[in-house]
C-alpha cells in the first residue's frame, strides 16, 4: 500500500509544500501547531483541495492538478481518524459501523459482527456514542474505518485534547490496533514521545515544509534541522561557529566544544539534550567545564538544574538530573564539573 | 357561524408550511455550502421577515399582477392568480420562509463538521449524508422552524390581503375575517375569531415549550462535540 504525496497549497502565513511517500509503515508527521500537518492529511483525504500537485494511493491517482483530476473523498478509500472521533451521534455503535459498509444485508451483518468482535465492542452494540468512554469511542471509530475498507489510516492528533492518564490508556489501545493492522498509516502529532512510541519513521514538518524524513532513531540522534531539534525536545540550543574540523564555538554558552564527528562547513546551530550531561570524574577530561548553579527547579521525578560555565556570562544550560544523584551532589561536592560528551552534540545546518 | 375562515386559514397554513419545509431546508443547505456571496443570499432570503408585509404584498403584485410578464403568461392559460387561494398560499410561503430557513440553517451549522467529513471519507454518499446524518441531527431545529413557520403562515395578514384579498369562502382567513368584522362593526364575530386565534396560538407555543424542555432534559443528541 504505497502513498505518494507531492502537493502545494497556499495557506494563511506560508505555502504548504508536502512531498513524501510511505509504504506499509506508520509514518509520523511531527510539527508544531499550525505547521500544515493536519492540512496535509485533509488534502490526502479530499476534505481540502491542494492548489497543485499529485496524490497517489496504491497505484490510483486521487488528485492530479495537471490532469484536473480530484476524486471526491467518498472514492478515495482513505480512513481518517478525527480527534473527536466524529461518530454519528444519531446511530448506535452497530449502526455507525453498518452505515459505512457496502454489500447486501447478510454481508453488512457479517462485517459489522467481525469488527465488533475485533474491537471488543460486544456489549456496546446498541449504545449511542455519547454514552461511550473515550477509549470505546476510539475503538468504534477504528472499527468504522476498517469496515469501510480504507487502504490507509490517517490519524489526526488523536490524543492532543486528553488528560495524561486517559491519553496513556488510549495510546496503549492505539498501539495494539496499529500492531494488528499492519497497513500504512500517517500519524500527525506535535508530541515527540507519542511519535517515538507509535511510529517507525518520522517526517519533520516546519512552516509547511517537510525538512527531514528519517527513522525515529536517526531523527532523535541527529535531528539535522532547528525545527527537528526543537520538536524532538532538545532544550539547549545555541548559535554555533566552526573553528576546525572537530571543534566548534558555541556563542550563547561561551564554550568551545570538541565534536566526535566531522563538523559541517555551514554549521548554524548546536544543541545538547538536558539529560546527556555527565558528572565529570576527571576535571581535565574533554568538554568538561566547571559549572555554577543558577537555579534549581524540582520536577516530578528529576531536578531541572540551570547551570552556567563558571566565569562566563553566557546563557544558562538546562541539566535534567536524577533526584538521587542531585541530592548526592549537593551533600558532597563543592565544585561541580560537568562533561558534554562529544558524540551527543547535535549540529544543525539550518 | 360560518367556519370557512378557520378551514381556509388551516388549509393555507398547512400547504404553505409543507412548501416552506422543503424550500427552506433546501435554501439552508444551499447557503451553508455557498463559498461566495453567502451574506447577500442570506439577506435576500431573510428580507421578507423584516420588511413590512405590505411591501412583500406589493412585490408579489408586481411579480404576479396583470401587468407583469408572469401575470400575462398565466392569463394565457386563463389563470387569474391575484385574489385566488393560491395567492394566499404564496403570500404565506414568502413570509414564513425566512423562519424555516434561519432555524434550519442554525441547526445545520451546529452539527460538527468533522461528522460530515468523516461520513465522506467513509464513502457515504452526499444524499445519504443529508437524509441520514444532517436531517436527523438537526431535527430539533427543523421542527422548531416548522412550528414557527406554521404559526407565521396562520397569522399572516398584510401580504395576504394585498394579493389574495378578503373573499369570503375563498381567501378569507381568520385574520382577514377579524378585520372585516371590525370594519362592519360586528364585534361579536370579531371576538369569536380573536378567541380562536389566541387559543390556537397559545396552544402551539405551549406545545413547543413543552417539547423543547422535554428535549433538553432528555438530551440524546448531544453530538460528539469538541
Amino acid at each position: 500500500m504505497r502513498l505518494n504525496v507531492d502537493i502545494k497549497k497556499k495557506l494563511m502565513n506560508f505555502e504548504l509544500q508536502a512531498a513524501f511517500h510511505t509504504e506499509g509503515e506508520v509514518l509520523a508527521l511531527l510539527g508544531a501547531s499550525g505547521c500544515g500537518k493536519s492540512m496535509t492529511l485533509k488534502c490526502i483525504a479530499g476534505i481540502e483541495t491542494p492548489d497543485s500537485g499529485i496524490i497517489e494511493l496504491d497505484g490510483q491517482v486521487l488528485f492530479d492538478s495537471s490532469r484536473k483530476l480530484n476524486l471526491p473523498p467518498q472514492q478515495r478509500k482513505v480512513g481518517y481518524l478525527f480527534q473527536n472521533y466524529a461518530l454519528f451521534p444519531n446511530m448506535t455503535v452497530a449502526e455507525n459501523i453498518a452505515f459505512v459498509t457496502v454489500g447486501d444485508r447478510a454481508e453488512k451483518k457479517k462485517i459489522v459482527a467481525e469488527n465488533i468482535r475485533r474491537f471488543a465492542l460486544e456489549n456496546l452494540e446498541n449504545a449511542y456514542p455519547q454514552k461511550l468512554s473515550g477509549g470505546q469511542q476510539q475503538r468504534v471509530a477504528f472499527a468504522r474505518i476498517l469496515a469501510s475498507e480504507a487502504k490507509i489510516l490517517l490519524l489526526d492528533e488523536p490524543f492532543s485534547a486528553l488528560d495524561s492518564y486517559l491519553k496513556w490508556q488510549l495510546e496503549q489501545e492505539m498501539l495494539e490496533i496499529l500492531e494488528r493492522y499492519d497497513g500504512a498509516a500517517l500519524f500527525v502529532s506535535h508530541d515527540r514521545d507519542e511519535v517515538y512510541r507509535l511510529c517507525d519513521r518520522v517526517a519533520v514538518m516546519n512552516q509547511g515544509h517537510i525538512e527531514v524524513i528519517s527513522t525515529k532513531k536517526e531523527l532523535f540522534e541527529n535531528p539535522q534541522t532547528m525545527a527537528g531539534t526543537l520538536l524532538t525536545g532538545c532544550k539547549n540550543i545555541s548559535k554555533a561557529r566552526l573553528i576546525d574540523d572537530h571543534t566548534i564555538a558555541v556563542e550563547d554558552w561561551g564554550l568551545q566544544l570538541h565534536i566526535a564527528r566531522r563538523v559541517p562547513q555551514n554549521l548554524y546551530y548546536a544543541g545538547f539534550r538536558a539529560h546527556f550531561f555527565k558528572l565529570a570524574e576527571d576535571e581535565m577530561a574533554e568538554n568538561t567545564f566547571l559549572m555554577e548553579v543558577v537555579r534549581v527547579i524540582e520536577d516530578s521525578f528529576s531536578y531541572l538544574v540551570l547551570v552556567r560555565v563558571k566565569g562566563t556570562s553566557g546563557k544558562t544550560l538546562l541539566w535534567d538530573v536524577d533526584k538521587e544523584l542531585w541530592q548526592k551532589i549537593t551533600s558532597t561536592s563543592v565544585q561541580l564539573f560537568l562533561t558534554i560528551p562529544a558524540d551527543k552534540i547535535i549540529l544543525m545546518e539550518k | 357561524m360560518d367556519i370557512s375562515p378557520l378551514i381556509i386559514s388551516l388549509k393555507t397554513a398547512f400547504v404553505a408550511t409543507f412548501i416552506t419545509f422543503f424550500v427552506g431546508i433546501y435554501m439552508a443547505c444551499f447557503v451553508v455550502r455557498m463559498k461566495h456571496f453567502q451574506g447577500i443570499m442570506d439577506a435576500i432570503i431573510t428580507l421578507p421577515m423584516v420588511l413590512p408585509p405590505t411591501v412583500v404584498g406589493f412585490f408579489l403584485l408586481l411579480i404576479f399582477g396583470k401587468r407583469s410578464w408572469l401575470g400575462q403568461l398565466l392569463l394565457q392559460f386563463d389563470i387569474r392568480f391575484v385574489f385566488s387561494w393560491e395567492a394566499a398560499v404564496t403570500a404565506a410561503v414568502v413570509v414564513s420562509m425566512p423562519l424555516m430557513y434561519r432555524t434550519a440553517r442554525g441547526a445545520f451549522e451546529q452539527i460538527d463538521k468533522n461528522i460530515i467529513y468523516a461520513a465522506r471519507t467513509l464513502g457515504v454518499s452526499e444524499w445519504k449524508i443529508f437524509w441520514q446524518i444532517l436531517l436527523p441531527n438537526a431535527r430539533q431545529g427543523i421542527l422548531a422552524g416548522v412550528i414557527l413557520s406554521f404559526t407565521r403562515a396562520l397569522g399572516e395578514f398584510g401580504a395576504t390581503i394585498m394579493v389574495a384579498g378578503n373573499v369570503s369562502g375563498v381567501t378569507q382567513t381568520m385574520s382577514t375575517a377579524i378585520y372585516s368584522a371590525v370594519q362592519a362593526d360586528d364585534d361579536a364575530t370579531a371576538f369569536r375569531w380573536v378567541i380562536v386565534v389566541v387559543v390556537f396560538s397559545f396552544a402551539i407555543v405551549m406545545i413547543m415549550n413543552y417539547w423543547v424542555n422535554y428535549k433538553t432534559k432528555n438530551q440524546v443528541l448531544a453530538g460528539a462535540g469538541k
